[in-house]
């Protein structure tokens, strides 16, 4: 431990008060006590990443990129870090289980949980462990060449100061390396479980997936709530794909509603690369989700998909930005927002070509439909285009169910909440004709439908609501 | 017993009336006609017997199979054997038709207290009825009305009622806006369907569809009233003398 922390933890806690903020550097402190064999610098890493923190502190909607959000819930609740392995069985996260999927890491508070995860049989070419063993597997010097340029290389902690925090404080996280050509068919599965307790807790995963160029993948990460307690998770994920790569990323957002959860997605892509990275915030309390892909290469290609959907007093904020470097990039951005009662969604929508990037052609839509008067969408287009040869366009919605739509479907026969149900679908699962990996897929519809179910369940108690068809579905592809 | 009884019945939206005193009984197996000059209140007589709630009933009864209709949700009104071919059929993107269908086949025979519908029993009739109306399969994986031409959707409308088989079918302006070929089309798959059990109500501002679908009534629908019933020789009447000829009747009323 460096004697400026020492100092600095003797100085607070003989504070009478704890002051907001004691608990980060207590958290701080108890994993710089860890006897982890770290390399040196990672560790330098954290300290420059925790300087930053301290003297940030939380962002306020004073904030440009911070406007429609604010953290001063989070700041204010004493999040202590998860200190041990809660209990968790295999039987509890059952039903979390994506079918069809080439293996299976869970993490549990932060922490690999090995006996709940699957990884047994790897296609080739595949790569996968957890990141804290990456960096120490026992042996000096055993940490993957080159992690070190990519490891923090490209999440920004001078740029958010949430990135700072997790650099500081990760304790693990998932690492991927697809290997040069390689084609990994299934989708992996990265598992984060937020065990409450009785005291509001924290985690802060950190992932690295390395695709090398010509090879292809799909990386599912899941944030999941066992209990209904508080919890802050505040993820990094840092992801490269090489020249010709393909990459599917997929966030899923199902914690409970007394959840924090911060996410940044940060993908470097090299020449010819694609991304498509589809976000479904569909639970949680306050949300935000950054994804952020640099094309860094000539004729690099992302689409950014995302669905949110938001009741009670749920905040989902949508912050993307997507950099253009290189000439001949395309980009897309579709994201889909549903929100009722006094739910509140932010889109902010931000796209950078810079002057070399010539010949980019970039698009963003945004469609919102609010159910209640109270509801909220706060939607931000910015476009800040630095070269004189490009395509850019945006565009926003935001509607209601229409009532011809809806006695065009009750004139069918279906009952009104059958048919709202229906129609809320259809404009989710626009989302889900951009996702091409047919087992993440699947996983997707089915966590769209149970969610609107639910939905509808809570707006409407006394219906009978089956659980919609998921036999029709299949059903269909047999006509 | 009639199949639809609708007395003195009065409808109006956003304060204006609209229907003022309709009188009209239909029986089982036969084929009336509507017709009147725009803005008579054709429209609003369909919407308000699908039960559209934006329309509000403000005077008289109507009887459907000994039911009152008025007291119906428009999902009962359907459940019921009633059915609206829209004039203007909403697209629904995202909704695959065959998988509307199927659905709404289903919440039909739910109501009914039926079993539902498995891929065995709805391919078949499926694919004999869009052969019947000449409709493409690939239309049938396409989002429901979404990106369909004119034509395809009146198309689309008569094969949802081939497929529900309604006692009741209500076809809103199903001519305006097809050429000759698809009217035609269009008549026949409404004509596969006449029978003894199931009656129609063809609400067209023309006469040229009844060439192809020949009513057994013809009424006229002027100012929210029916001024004038008689049989199909009275759709080439009006054709002949135009609409002025019964607004001129209606005005000693």
């Amino acid at each position: 431990m460096s004697g400026a922390i020492e100092a600095e933890m003797r100085r607070e806690t003989m504070a009478t008060v704890a002051k907001p903020m004691d608990n980060y550097l207590e958290a701080y402190g108890e994993l710089r006590a860890l006897e982890r064999r770290e390399p040196e610098w990672m560790r330098n890493l954290r300290d420059e990443a925790w300087e930053l923190f301290r003297e940030k502190g939380f962002p306020t909607t004073h904030d440009e990129d911070w406007r429609f959000t604010s953290v001063a819930a989070l700041a204010r609740t004493p999040f202590r870090r998860a200190a041990s392995h809660a209990a968790v069985t295999a039987k509890q996260i059952e039903a979390h289980r994506l079918d069809g999927s080439a293996c299976r890491l869970v993490f549990v508070n932060g922490r690999f949980a090995p006996g709940i995860s699957d990884a047994r049989s790897l296609p080739a070419g595949l790569e996968i462990c957890s990141l804290a063993r990456a960096l120490d597997c026992g042996m000096e010097g055993c940490a993957p060449t080159g992690i070190e340029q990519q490891l923090g290389g490209y999440a920004d902690v001078h740029r958010d100061v949430f990135v700072a925090l997790n650099t500081a404080l990760w304790e693990d996280g998932a690492y991927l390396r697809i290997r040069r050509g390689a084609a990994i068919k299934q989708p992996v599965h990265l598992l984060y479980v937020t065990a409450s307790g009785d005291e509001a807790r924290m985690i802060h995963p950190r992932t690295l997936v390395i695709v090398e160029d010509a090879s292809q993948v799909a990386v599912v990460e899941d944030y999941v709530s066992l209990g209904e307690g508080a919890a802050m998770c505040n993820s990094v994920t840092e992801l490269v794909a090489g020249q010709d790569a393909a990459v599917s990323h997929y966030l899923v957002e199902r914690e409970n509603l007394a959840s924090f959860n911060l996410s940044t997605l940060r993908v470097e892509l090299g020449r010819g690369a694609r991304l498509a990275s589809h976000s479904m915030l569909l639970g949680g309390g306050l949300v935000r989700n950054n994804v952020h892909p640099v094309l860094a290469g000539e004729g690099a290609e992302c689409l950014v998909n995302g669905l949110f959907v938001g009741e009670g007093r749920q905040h989902l904020d949508n912050y993307m930005l997507v950099e253009h470097a290189k000439p001949q990039g395309s980009s897309r951005q579709f994201y889909n927002g549903i929100l009722d009662e006094q739910a509140h969604g932010v889109f902010h929508g931000r796209i950078v070509v810079h002057p070399d990037a010539q010949k980019t052609d970039a698009k963003q839509t945004n469609r919102n439909l609010l159910l209640s008067d109270e509801a909220r969408i706060d939607t931000k287009p910015q476009l800040e285009i630095h070269a004189d040869d490009v395509k850019c366009t945006h565009g926003a919605t935001i509607g209601q169910i229409e009532e011809e739509a809806l006695f065009y479907l009750r004139s069918r026969g279906l009952d009104e909440v059958a048919a709202r149900n229906l129609l809320l679908y259809a404009f989710a699962a626009e989302c889900l004709e951009r996702m091409h990996e047919a087992p993440a897929r699947a996983f997707a519809e089915a966590l769209i439908r149970k969610r609107l179910l639910e939905m509808a369940r809570r707006a409407h108690p006394a219906a009978r609501l089956a659980d919609q068809d998921e036999k029709a579905q299949n059903w269909e592809e047999v006509g | 017993m009639a199949l639809l009884e609708i007395e003195d019945l009065h409808a109006s939206v956003d304060g204006h009336e609209i229907l003022k005193g309709v009188n009209l009984t239909l029986n089982a197996g036969e084929v009336h006609s509507i017709m009147g000059p725009n803005g008579s209140g054709k429209s609003t007589l369909a919407q308000v017997l699908a039960r559209r709630e934006t329309y509000a009933v403000t005077q008289g009864r109507v009887l459907y199979d000994g039911k009152d209709l008025l007291g119906m949700k428009p999902e009962e009104a359907a459940c019921e054997g009633l059915f609206l071919a829209f004039q203007y059929p909403v697209e629904i993107p995202g909704i695959g038709n065959a998988y509307f269908l199927r659905t709404a086949m289903n919440a039909i025979r739910k109501y009914r207290g039926e079993d539902e519908l498995d891929a065995m029993d709805f391919l078949p009739v499926f694919r004999e009825r869009l052969k019947l109306l000449e409709m493409d399969d690939a239309l049938m994986n396409r989002s429901v009305n979404e990106g369909f031409s004119g034509g395809e959707k009146k198309r689309n409308e008569i094969l949802q009622m081939a497929m529900l088989e309604p006692k009741l079918a209500i076809l809103d302006e199903t001519d305006s806006g097809l050429d000759i070929d698809a009217l035609r089309i269009v008549a026949h798959g409404v004509n596969a369907m006449r029978s003894r059990e199931r009656a129609f109500l063809v609400i067209t501002h023309y006469q040229r569809l009844l060439d192809f679908i020949v009513p057994d009534f013809v009424h006229v629908l002027v100012e929210g009233k029916i001024v004038r019933s008689g049989g199909p020789e009275l759709a080439l009447e009006l054709e002949e003398k135009g609409y002025g000829w019964t607004e001129a009747q209606a005005q000693p009323a």
